[in-house]
């Protein structure tokens, strides 16, 4: 096992542990991005966590800012703060609000939670990068629900325009939201296209696939002139088998026999190796 | 302290200062950046777009991303001033503003133009007449109304220094100077424009020269009424507020802007609470605008010293029953 998948095994872990001490949360979109995130700051970011606001470091913005637990176990697992701290996630007096606080969260770019705003004000950040000739990228994770909102558009349309080649979106592309699929509650199809019209170079990768998100990563280096977009396919729940491709996981927190189940299963991994 | 940026007597629109101050600030501080939405001529961020050209981008017709932008180039160490008209500013963009702006009190200034009524001709789409109440209920910001060209280089100028999120509500409307270079802005701070004994008129923006208007005329009846004017409204200068009431026992606020949570609001809730006086507001009564000439509507609707006469004869007969 590599030292990226032990991370995504772990962030999983820490996702199910901290949504079942807080009671409340969102599963289904925080396992989908797990290895997004796991090869976002064990291999591609260039950060410190020793220093969260050196002025150099890689950003990273999540557009989908519900999907919080999987950010804060990233970052804990990558020492922004201890993981025993995840344990109080959505407490009254806690840093670990629901949705992320670049205020109280180490290691948190940009405060999120309503959808779309991510994206503008990360390809923001991307154009401060540009003025001052630096080298720093800005990653953002999107949901697939989360495109249905205007801003995303008008963001994707002002990025390209400023030609942000620094500026990396990622799809967590797993077809479900609150409401059910994605073609039954808005049609957002043909993704890939759309952000090929608007100016964007677009990679499509499996989402659970290290390798090919690694590839992705190194291959928006190289692509200049344009931001880029990695289309992940993802399964909502990834990791957890009674919450794969369910909608109803979106936004509920596992029970505790439930959360010991999911636990069993993503620890188990780990004794059949 | 100030510098001069424009002849006393003149009259000019605190948008037409706007551009000016942009253009001798972002000199001085490089990190300014300025970003507009497709309306550069009419904010006059095109004097800067001019001057400092790789410091300027245009978002285009697209006030949510004009804000989001600002919120990340902020949150990268710019000094964002994002122009729009006061209407999309904080209507079109209100929650991109709390939320990618407020809450994490982010160094973004939202300098908007064309508040009010006096916009005039394109009628009620385009008056914000409620954009005071909005900013001011948000916690982290700060709200700004500027009264002249001279007031309007030093808000801007103050608003650049100050660290976190601004509200600057500028108008269309060429109004005369009423401040010189000697006057010192400060944020949290009213200031006395004429002192009085019977009555005061607290005012923001043009209502500011209609309550000084309002006071000579006054005063030629024996009345004499204190005008003070609120440019920043929050922080509100609690303390003048309180004193003055006190001072002149009957309290009259002029705005150009809906009495429902502006100048009026912010006056009545010190006062209720701190030190009650009978009071009145001048103000829009809770209606939308029209199209029409500026100085037309701004009778119609009730922004003019005969407005503000009759409101403190108003609370004077009451103070006196």
């Amino acid at each position: 096992m590599t030292i990226i998948e032990e991370m995504a095994r772990k962030i999983r872990i820490d996702i199910i542990q901290m949504l079942a001490a807080a009671k409340s949360g969102h599963p289904g979109g925080s396992l989908s991005a797990a290895d997004i995130l796991a090869v976002l700051y064990f291999k591609e970011m260039r950060v410190d966590p020793e220093n969260p606001h050196w002025p150099d470091r890689d950003r990273f913005v999540l557009s989908k800012g519900h999907a919080a637990p999987v950010l804060y176990a990233a970052l804990a697992e990558r020492g922004f703060f201890p993981t025993e701290e995840l344990l109080q996630l959505r407490k009254t007096g806690h840093f670990l609000q629901g949705h992320p606080d670049m205020k109280k969260v180490p290691g948190v770019d940009m405060s999120t939670g309503s959808l779309g705003q991510g994206i503008s004000a990360a390809a923001g950040m991307a154009l401060a990068g540009k003025i001052d000739h630096k080298d720093f990228r800005v990653f953002t994770l999107l949901g697939d629900g989360e495109i249905a909102e205007g801003l995303v558009w008008e963001a994707a349309m002002a990025a390209a325009h400023y030609k942000l080649d620094n500026l990396v979106a990622i799809l967590d592309y797993n077809g479900l939201q609150i409401d059910g699929r994605n073609e039954d509650v808005m049609n957002s199809a043909p993704v890939a296209d759309k952000w090929r019209a608007f100016g964007w170079n677009v990679i499509e990768v499996d989402g659970h696939d290290l390798e090919q998100l690694m590839n992705a990563f190194e291959l928006t280096k190289n692509l200049r002139g344009k931001p880029s977009i990695i289309i992940a396919k993802t399964i909502k729940g990834k990791g957890v088998s009674f919450m794969e491709n369910q909608a109803g996981w979106h936004g509920n927190a596992p029970s505790p026999e439930q959360a010991d189940s999911a636990l069993r299963e993503l620890k188990g991994g780990k004794d059949h190796e | 302290m100030s510098e001069k940026i424009l002849n006393s007597g003149e009259k000019t629109a605190t948008r037409d200062a706007y551009g000016k101050a942009l253009v001798k600030l972002g000199g001085e501080n490089r990190d300014i950046v300025v970003l507009d939405a497709d309306l550069s001529k009419s904010t006059k961020t095109a004097d800067f777009a001019k001057v400092f050209p790789e410091r300027f981008f245009n978002m285009g017709i697209a006030e949510q991303n004009l804000i989001g932008f600002s919120a990340g180039l902020a949150a990268s160490g710019k000094v964002p001033f994002a122009s729009t008209f006061a209407v999309f500013a904080t209507g079109r963009a209100f929650e991109q503003i709390r939320n990618s702006v407020a809450y994490p009190k982010l160094n973004v200034k939202v300098a908007a133009t064309h508040a009010g009524i006096s916009v005039g001709e394109d009628g009620a789409s385009h008056q914000a007449i409620e954009d005071i109440a909005v900013m001011r209920s948000l916690p982290n910001m700060t709200v700004l109304v500027p009264a002249d060209a001279q007031e309007t280089y030093q808000v801007i100028k103050k608003a650049a220094e100050y660290q976190g999120p601004v509200y600057i509500r500028m108008g269309r409307l060429a109004v005369p100077v009423l401040f010189d270079e000697t006057y010192n802005f400060k944020i949290g701070q009213a200031n006395i424009v004429r002192d009085g004994k019977d009555a005061t008129v607290f005012a923001i923006g043009l209502m500011v020269h209609e309550a000084i208007k309002a006071a000579e005329e006054l005063s030629s009846q024996g009345i004499e009424i204190a005008v003070v004017n609120c440019a920043s409204i929050k922080p509100i200068d609690r303390e003048m507020v309180i004193r003055m009431a006190k001072q002149t026992g009957a309290v009259v606020t002029a705005e150009e802007h809906t009495i429902i949570g502006g100048l009026g609001s912010a006056v009545a809730e010190i006062l209720s609470e701190n030190y009650p006086v009978h009071m009145a507001r001048v103000g829009i009564k809770d209606v939308f605008g029209e199209s029409g000439k500026p100085d037309e509507l701004l009778v119609k609707y009730g922004l003019t010293y005969s407005e503000i006469i009759k409101a403190v004869k108003d609370v004077l007969a009451k103070k006196q029953s």
